[in-house]
């Protein structure tokens, strides 16, 4: 068993009265892909700009190999960072810029230009030395801050959003390039986004963060499937949402009043809601079956019919705006890609239904 | 359409030339023509060098020309070496409202007449001053000090005036350096001396330069802060051409000392910015 | 079509341009005084816009400045000025920037008659009269009688024992005060270029080394009361109101004669070339030169006026303070500037460089 590359030990930041870190641990294993994923605000470039050195905790450790590096100023310390507009440096050639470190390493220059061909080489990049930084593309620009980082042969490397300059179609690239890349160096990631794609393309851990806290930590598949709080099933993929009371509860099959009178089936897995609790509950788009004929969703716990409001067609992802008969709000549901509903139009009437063991419920906090 | 666009570039550029003709160049041809006027009489002239002759036959006027340069080139680098860390502490590390309360300070001066600003230095400077007063006051001198009518007077003078010139220029330039570049100067080994020298000087460079030129060129061209502040040994080059066209009446090499000044501060600019590598270009755009 | 219009534009503003013109020459009762600080005092100038219509504009400036100013326009932009009086035959005939004077516009009875004839025939071009006096005063000695009793003479301000407390001015008349004070007659060699470069020769080597001992060259007047106000300078060579000036603070300030004879000066009313308001210039010299209205500007300025009568309604203090610097023998003694020959300025600025730059 090896030592993790990172370790935080109830991490704290507090800016006067505001904590923006609230006692965060995690441990990152040697190697691996690790995503910090929240919204803008909620603490995840102060925990990375911890770990660079850029800001001191107000309390907690951090560790790197297993040694302390709070009193390690940054420029000392085993991690570097690429930086969400890369900043690369202008007044430098991409040599200057891939040399810059090794250079403050003062290393002899034969072996500095060795090892930036080197770099070059691996980035897929070789004969760009010379070239000034604006005259590469975005993507070209995002490998060269890489291994500006990498030729330093950091412990751990730290991307503070980096894609986030691209257009879409580069970073739907690029998320494939960094996974390659981080296999190629074999160096622990830490990477932070708003976007979930990104994180859940990529990562082996993603720690999805919400007001300074970390809610759940865990692989892309779980924390898609079994989100453990409220805030990371609405976080993290698509849902329908509704709020409610549960009415009855059975071994964690609910039963769930929502305010605007419908009855849904639902499940706590294992959070242990009691009759009478407000209850937030998530139903995923793909979760829900729609059907032309009633018949066809007969044997699903919940069922409803609804009229189609709008259609967003989005390739393999395209999806349906449903109004309930019922009343209620509009509900989202992926069309299947069979192409049996194809010819499906606005004010069509439709049926849809799911299982309760898909309709995660949560506790709403209070009453 | 295309004769309306015709009339449209001329009236946007009917103001430019105007001001450039009108204002820069006939006055510079005028001159000129009265640099190379030799009074041979009574209201009788010929056209000749005789008074670009006279500059370099006198000594005096040579030394008076390298003087003024040196102490304008010292005052520029004294300016820079101060208004660097100013510009760079109002720039990247002051924030929000002190931020433009520092930079309002700095334009405070710039509010009061150069006159005025000067006199304050001399109320400061001068032996019944308030520093000599203060100095006798504590102890650190037994008698009235002179800090006025000295070239350390004039250079105090000549950077106060000057320090606005730099710092905007320098402000300009470092925020426009994006912080998460030092940032990464720093995390990727470099220390304050290294980032200061690789990343944060050659970012500043266009300011650095044009700052530069501004005060050089304010500096040389200065009348009131050498002659008030510097005595009885102030020879300053605009002071010549001030006599020579007032007090003298000799317009004619007036003028001819007029265009060496600007000849010669042109070559000195120039070849500084030849010595640092550095071009016009690259400073203004 | 893009011509006509252009043309049109052009004779608009033309036709602007004239109109501003007309309307100039219409008001030409705007006098415009190029004067020295003091000499056209505010309450003297409501009194001549209230007893004559005419409105009075008032620059102020100095001798050089004067000319330079009426030069750069050929003797435009001004009605009136008041150079001194040695210094308008030699501009006038370099330059041409004066009109004659015409005696008739002019009460003369309110001269006082020597100063007027003297005057006259200092600022006489060419059989044409081109100056008349208004203030008259001297370069003297301002000392700290405490502190300096033994600066008598201008070349006392070279002794040791004010060493480092003596302030002059850099300026043609502390070449003219040294060379008498060495008892050499710079006036007299005016007309021989050879003659006066050997005395400015002399008076530059006695300059040099005086230089250690004068603390710096003044050039504003109220430079020069602020170091002799604070104790900065105890002696000094300047114009006689600012000793009498200082004396109304400290009595031990005051103007002293010097040995060799203070230097005078008068400084007169003279007509820009294109002057546009001569009746208004007339207006004002007779206006200024009544001896109630002379007197006031004594009173502003310090100086006294060539106004016959006005010396009576002077204020006592003044005149007891003049009496006490010039006794009968020391005004005798003055030597009066005579007109300056043109391009002799060139030789004492050569002079003033080589000081300036010694040491």
């Amino acid at each position: 068993m090896s030592t993790a590359d990172l370790e935080c030990v109830d991490l704290t930041k507090q800016f006067g009265n505001f904590t923006a870190v609230d006692d965060v641990s995690f441990t990152v294993p040697a190697g691996s892909f690790f995503s910090i994923l929240g919204p803008s605000g909620c603490g995840k470039t102060t925990i990375m700009r911890m770990i660079a050195g850029f800001l001191e905790p107000t309390s907690g450790d951090i560790l790197i190999r297993g040694r302390s590096v709070l009193d390690v100023a940054p420029n000392k310390r085993p991690v570097n960072m690429v930086f969400q507009h890369l900043a690369l440096f202008p007044m430098m050639n991409i040599e200057g810029n891939i040399g810059y470190g090794l250079r403050r390493r003062g290393l002899a220059k034969p072996e500095i230009a060795r090892k930036v061909d080197e770099a070059l080489e691996r980035i897929g990049l070789p004969g760009i030395g010379k070239r000034k930084v604006d005259e590469l593309s975005g993507g070209q620009k995002q490998r060269v801050a890489i291994a500006r980082c990498m030729v330093m042969e950091p412990e751990v490397l730290l991307l503070d959003e980096p894609l986030g300059a691209l257009d879409l179609k580069l970073r739907e690239h690029m998320k494939i390039e960094l996974k390659t890349l981080q296999a190629a160096f074999d160096t622990t990631f830490i990477y932070i986004t708003h976007d979930q794609s990104e994180a859940l393309v990529m990562s082996d851990q993603i720690a999805v963060m919400n007001e300074g806290r970390f809610e759940q930590v865990g692989t892309g598949r779980e924390l898609y499937y079994r989100p453990e709080t409220a805030f990371v099933a609405g976080f993290v993929g698509e849902a329908n949402r509704w709020r409610g009371r549960v009415t009855r509860a059975e071994a964690g099959e609910l039963q769930l009043a929502t305010e605007a009178g419908l009855t849904f089936a639902g499940t706590d897995h294992g959070r242990g809601l009691a009759v009478g609790d407000q209850a937030e509950i998530f139903v995923r788009p793909e979760a829900i079956r729609i059907a032309h004929a009633e018949g066809d969703v007969a044997h699903l716990e919940n069922r409803m019919t609804g009229r189609v409001t709008s259609l967003l067609f989005n390739g393999a992802a395209s999806r349906a705006m449903l109004r309930p008969e019922t009343g209620g709000d509009e509900i989202e549901v992926t069309l299947p890609q069979s192409g049996e509903f194809a010819d499906l139009g606005r004010d069509d009437t439709v049926h849809i239904g799911w299982e309760g063991a898909q309709a995660n419920a949560f506790s709403a906090g209070g009453s | 359409m295309q004769a309306g666009a015709k009339l449209g570039f001329i009236l946007l550029i009917s103001p430019l030339v105007l001001w450039l003709g009108l204002l820069i160049v006939i006055p510079h041809v005028d001159m000129f023509l009265v640099s190379i006027r030799e009074r041979i009489g009574v209201g009788q002239y010929q056209t000749s060098f005789a008074n670009y002759m006279a500059f370099f036959g006198e000594p005096l006027y040579i030394i008076t020309f390298i003087r003024t340069a040196m102490m304008s080139i010292l005052a520029t680098v004294i300016t820079l070496l101060i208004g660097f860390p100013v510009a760079f502490y109002i720039a990247k590390i002051a924030k929000g409202r002190l931020q433009s309360a520092l930079f309002l300070l700095c334009l405070v001066p710039f509010w009061v007449s150069e006159l005025v600003r000067t006199f304050g230095w001399m109320i400061l400077l001068r032996e019944t001053g308030l520093i000599s007063k203060f100095l006798q006051w504590s102890g650190l001198a037994d008698q009235p000090v002179e800090m006025l009518y000295n070239d350390v007077a004039i250079m105090i003078g000549l950077v106060y005036t000057s320090m606005l010139f730099m710092v905007v220029p320098l402000i300009t330039t470092m925020e426009s350096l994006d912080d998460s570049v030092i940032e990464a100067g720093y995390d990727l080994g470099g220390n304050g001396a290294s980032v200061l020298r690789e990343i944060i000087i050659p970012h500043a460079m266009p300011g650095i330069v044009s700052g530069s030129i501004v005060v050089f060129m304010l500096s040389l061209g200065n009348y009131l802060t050498p002659t008030m502040l510097g005595g009885k040994d102030s020879l300053w080059f605009t002071e010549l051409i001030y006599s020579q066209f007032i007090v003298r009446f000799n317009w004619e090499l007036g003028a001819a000392f007029g265009f060496m000044l600007l000849f010669l501060s042109s070559v000195i600019v120039w070849g500084t910015l030849k010595l640092t590598g550095q071009t016009l270009k690259s400073t203004m755009g | 079509m893009t011509t006509k219009k252009t043309r049109a534009a052009l004779f608009l503003s033309a036709a602007s341009f004239a109109a501003l013109g007309l309307a100039g020459a219409a008001s030409a009762d705007t006098l415009r005084l190029l004067t020295w600080g003091g000499y056209a005092p505010e309450d003297v100038v409501a009194m001549f816009e209230e007893e004559t219509g005419h409105s009075v504009e008032v620059t102020l400036s100095n001798n050089e400045e004067m000319i330079a100013k009426l030069r750069a326009t050929a003797g435009g932009g001004f009605d009136l000025a008041q150079p001194s009086q040695d210094r308008i035959a030699g501009p006038q005939e370099e330059f041409g920037i004066y009109k004659p004077m015409d005696l008739s516009m002019l009460d003369e009875s309110q001269f006082i008659a020597s100063m007027l004839e003297a005057t006259k025939a200092n600022t006489t071009v060419g059989g044409d009269i081109y100056g008349v006096p208004h203030v008259w005063g001297t370069s003297a000695l301002v000392v700290n009688t405490a502190a300096a009793p033994m600066v008598k003479d201008y070349t006392d301000l070279c002794s040791p024992d004010v060493a480092g407390k003596v302030t002059y001015r850099l300026k043609r008349p502390t070449l003219i005060g040294f060379a008498y004070a060495m008892g050499l007659d710079p006036f007299a060699a005016y007309g021989d270029e050879a003659a006066y470069q050997e005395i400015l020769d002399a008076v530059e080597a006695k300059l040099i080394e005086c230089k250690a001992g004068v603390k710096t060259y003044w050039s504003g007047g109220d430079e020069l009361l602020n170091l002799m106000r604070s104790g900065e300078t105890v002696a000094s060579m300047a114009w006689d109101t600012g000793g009498w000036k200082l004396n109304a603070e400290n009595a031990d300030i005051t103007t002293v004669a010097p040995a060799a004879g203070a230097l005078g000066w008068i400084d007169t009313f003279v007509l820009p070339a294109k002057g546009q308001a001569d009746q208004a210039a007339y207006d004002w010299i007779n206006f200024v030169m009544k001896p109630e209205v002379a007197a006031m500007i004594t009173d502003a300025v310090g100086n006294f006026t060539a106004s016959a009568g006005a010396d009576e309604l002077v204020n006592d203090e003044l005149k007891a303070r003049f009496q006490n610097t010039f006794p009968p023998e020391a005004v005798d003694n003055i030597k009066w500037y005579p007109p300056v020959p043109a391009g002799l300025e060139v030789l004492e600025g050569a002079t003033l460089d080589r000081v300036q730059a010694a040491g």
